[in-house]
This record gives structure tokens, sequence and C-alpha cells, in this order.
């Protein structure tokens, strides 16, 4: 089962760091071509010459940019197997109380508006794929889907949103005859440079650390190519009957009560 | 990065119960493809003609015994013969299952019984049984030991006149996130996940299908087989290597971060 992704061209969105990096990684080491998007050029261009992965410097959000990148993975690799609906961000979010209508838009316009344009377009470049309508899109949700966050409310509810943005379009692809599944990832606490930096740039990085690894039972945050491995999986023809589920992905973090 | 190479289970033992056919066939097939050693156990007599001809094919790295996996004996006996033959054990399946269909207000008790201690027993039997030696083989790995309890989408929805089956499938979904919780806090080397298969080509689901037509349901089983194609979102059934690809990876380190999960291969069934 080397090279279980060979032959196959994957989009990865937001794949310049944290675990769209880890999937960029690991998809290239099962063999298959993967473009990814994003806006951080320097570490696009390190992650270009270790994967020989190609970049494209792009936003989810923007509707209007949809086109030209699809268009550009036709003309260069002449189809789509794996969309790896990953760009996130948390720029704005608060608590319900405190949220501004800008902070509130600006979460949604690209953990939820992004992630229906990337889905959309990945479906619409499978379809055309010269052996009929066949690929999978994998959607990254969160944990927070299941267990909102009080200072997070925007994250939270866009991570919920997606999870039936993801059983929607694969029920919808499924009635359609495409071979096209679609499914929803849930990582719990993951240790992804935005959480390193959360940690140590806060008033007391060991207590942050602490209490971002005694989230889960199992005492420690999940490595980002622990994600990647869940990603290949159900990238892979290995996954061909899973279509509109929702895995989750957290040491236990929410199979039980936590810290309890 | 972790290895993405083929028989990435080379050293490892399993278990695998229900073993000789459908599902958890498939799984010990995989397994031993990835490079495993595999103790397979279900119900008929080790020098019957199916035990033999199996491990005729699966060749000298499986090996099979009968267990009954609602005796403790059984599965005491299970333990001595994988700690005589592979000193360790590292991967568990409790596959083994039995279905049970019909209203309610008709069951009887004794089938309601039989049905708890194959889907329910089994798993809490199986489980109990290998938690010391799997704790111990699974200290040197990142991922730890696994153990993989097959579930049913019938253990997350409901379903008319299959009442029992949803209670003990059930009960599996939630015993498994008991015990994940439970080795995770107590930084054993073991995690713990559900798989929840769809309809998914098996002799029990065919052997379900034909009471179906005997009860004149239906004509034949092949209607049955296309009215649940038409009502899966895939638009067919699986086949058991598809259910074995998931018992693999959650057997696989690429696994390592997931205990208490519930993996649901289904075909968007429950996505509905």
């Amino acid at each position: 089962m080397a090279n279980r992704l060979e032959g196959k061209v994957a989009l990865v969105t937001g794949g310049t760091s944290g675990i769209g990096a880890g999937a960029v990684r690991r998809l290239s080491a099962e063999g298959a071509q993967v473009v990814f998007t994003g806006s951080n050029e320097a570490a696009a261009a390190a992650l270009v010459t270790e994967t020989g992965a190609a970049f494209r410097h792009h936003r989810v959000q923007e509707a209007a940019s949809w086109a030209g990148l699809m268009a550009d993975i036709a003309a260069t690799h002449g189809r789509l197997d794996i969309a790896f609906a990953n760009a996130g961000v948390e720029a704005g979010d608060g608590s319900v109380e405190d949220i501004t209508v800008e902070g509130w838009n600006n979460v949604l316009s690209v953990n939820q508006t992004g992630v229906m344009l990337t889905v959309q377009h990945a479906i619409r470049a499978m379809k055309a794929n010269p052996d009929g309508p066949t690929g999978s899109i994998i959607v990254n949700s969160s944990m927070n889907a299941h267990r909102a966050m009080g200072n997070f409310m925007a994250y939270s509810v866009t991570k919920a949103a997606v999870v039936a943005l993801a059983k929607s379009a694969a029920v919808h692809c499924g009635n359609k005859g495409y071979r096209i599944r679609v499914n929803a990832i849930l990582p719990g606490v993951v240790e992804t440079a935005l959480i390193t930096n959360l940690i140590e740039t806060g008033p007391d990085p060991k207590a942050a650390r602490a209490a971002y690894e005694g989230m889960s039972p199992l005492k420690r945050m999940g490595r980002v190519d622990e994600i990647a491995g869940l990603v290949a999986y159900l990238a892979s023809d290995e996954a061909a009957f899973i279509s509109g589920s929702e895995y989750v992905i957290d040491g236990a973090t929410t199979a039980g009560m936590m810290g309890v | 990065m972790s290895d993405v190479s083929a028989q990435r289970l080379k050293g490892r033992v399993a278990f695998v119960s229900g073993g000789l056919r459908g599902i958890g066939l498939a799984v010990a097939e995989r397994y031993l493809a990835e490079g495993a050693e595999v103790v397979l156990s279900d119900l008929d007599a080790e020098d019957s003609a199916p035990a033999r001809d199996t491990m005729a094919r699966l060749g000298q790295a499986a090996s099979y015994l009968r267990a009954d996996v609602t005796s403790e004996d059984d599965w005491l006996r299970a333990r001595d013969l994988v700690k005589d033959r592979h000193g360790a054990l590292h991967i568990l399946v409790n596959n083994a299952g039995t279905d049970l269909t019909g209203p309610v207000e008709t069951l009887a008790l004794d089938a309601w019984r039989k049905i708890m201690a194959i889907n329910v027993d089994g798993v809490f039997l199986g489980t109990k049984t290998f938690v010391p030696m799997m704790d111990d083989s699974g200290k040197a790995f990142r991922g730890g030991s696994s153990i993989i309890n097959i579930s049913s989408i019938m253990g997350l929805v409901g379903y008319s006149e299959v009442s029992a089956y949803n209670a003990s499938k059930g009960a599996v979904r939630l015993f498994t996130k008991g015990i994940a919780v439970e080795f995770a806090q107590k930084k054993m080397a073991i995690r713990a996940n559900s798989i929840h298969p769809g309809f998914v080509l098996t002799p029990l689901l065919n052997a379900g299908f034909q009471r179906w037509v005997d009860k004149g349901f239906a004509e034949k089983s092949s209607d049955l087989v296309e009215t649940m194609a038409a009502t899966t979102p895939i638009g067919r059934l699986a086949d058991p290597s598809e259910i074995a690809g998931a018992a693999y990876f959650l057997a696989s380190e690429d696994s390592s971060y997931m205990t208490g999960s519930e993996v649901v291969v289904d075909g968007g069934w429950t996505a509905q």
C-alpha cells in the first residue's frame, strides 16, 4: 500500500503552515502531486523546495479568485482527485458578548464561505476528470464543532457549520451518482506553530502548555503528522465507502468529560 | 514523518474474533498482507472444513482457535495461546457478532440475552482478558496497542424491528469511549475506537436478508441488496475489504492520536 496516492492530484488550502503544511508533506510523500494555497510566500517557498509541491497565492474567501486557480490546476495536471479544505482563521473572534460584526464576518468568510467555495469548486473540477466524476474532499472542522468555546464563538460556529456542509455535499454527490466523497475531520488541540506561539507569548507559558496538554486524557496535544495520516487515509481509495462521515481525532478529549 | 511504506504492521500481533468469514476474515487478510501475525477465533471446530480451508489459505503467520466470545474460559485459553505462540498482543479486533430482528413485543427474553451476550459480553470479555498484555506490548510504539470494536450504524441510529441489535451496538459504542478515556487517563499504552460499518456484503447480512425473504417481505434477497444500495448515498453496499481498510488504519501508527473515536464507514447512510 505504499504510494497509495500515486497519480492523484491534490489541492490543499491554507497549506503554508500547521495541519495544512503537514498534509502537503504527507500527500506528497504518498505520491500525489500537490498544489497548495496561502499567503505566506516565505513559508511556501521553503515547503515547495522540501516537497516539490506547487504553491499558488490565493485567498479562499474571494469567490472571483477560484476560476483562475482551478483553470491553472486543470491546465497543469488535467485533473483533481483530492481537496483538503483546510484554510481557517480566528482573527477577530471573541465571545458572543464582545465580538464585532467585522470580526464575525472575517471568521465566517474564511472558515465557512471559504470552505463552501473550496468544496463547490472541487466538485466542479472532479466532475470533469477524464475517468468520470471521482475524488475525495476532506473538510477540516474541529472538536469545537461539538464542544463550543465561549471566547471563540465564531470559530466554534463555523466549525459546526462545515460538518453539515460536508454531509450535505456528500449526500448531493451520492444523489447525482458522482463517485466523489466528502468527509469532515475534527481534530482536538494540535501542536501547530499557532498554538506554540499562543503558549510562548502568554503570561505563563508553562501553565498554558499544561492546560493545552491536559485537555486530552492522553495528556498531550496531537501532532501535525498524526492529523495528516488521517487526511491521507480519507484521500486514498482505501476509504472508498467512507462519505458523509465526521472523524474525531482528539486523543479522547470529547469521548468523556474534559478533565474528569 | 510516518513510515508510508507497505507492511506497516510488521512485528505486530493481532487477534480477530469472528475471523473465519465476513468482515473478520477481511480484516485478518489485510493485517497479514501488512506483515502482522494474526490469531483468529470463531465458533467452528478447529478440524472443521471452513477452519482448515481458510487457515491453509492464510498461511503460516495465521493461527486459529475455536472460541466462544461469551465464555470467559475460552478467552483465557485464547490469551494463553497468544502468549505461548507470540508473547505479545498489539491489536484486538472484537468483531464477532450476531443480529436479531423482530418487533420488540414478541422478542423472546432468551434471544435478547443471547445477542447481548455475543455482541456486548463478548467485547467486554475480550477487552478485559487482553488489556494487561496489550498494555505491555504497546509501550514500544507511539500509538500503543489498539483495540478496535466493531459496532454498526445501528449503534448510532434506531431502526424498526432491530431494537435489540441497536441496543447491543450502542453499548459497544459507549463501552469503547469509556475504556478509551480510562486507558488514556491511566497512561496505559492502549487506544480504543469503534468502527460503524453500514450495509456490507457479508454472510451475516445475506442470512438476515434470507430471513426477510422467508417472511415474505421481499421476493429475493438481491431485491433487498438493491433496496439497501438505493438508500445509501454512494449507491452500493460495501465490500468487507473496505471495512478492513478502516481496521488497518486504526491498527497502524497513522491513527496514534485517535482514541475514543467513532469511525463510520457507511457510504453516507447516516449523513442523510
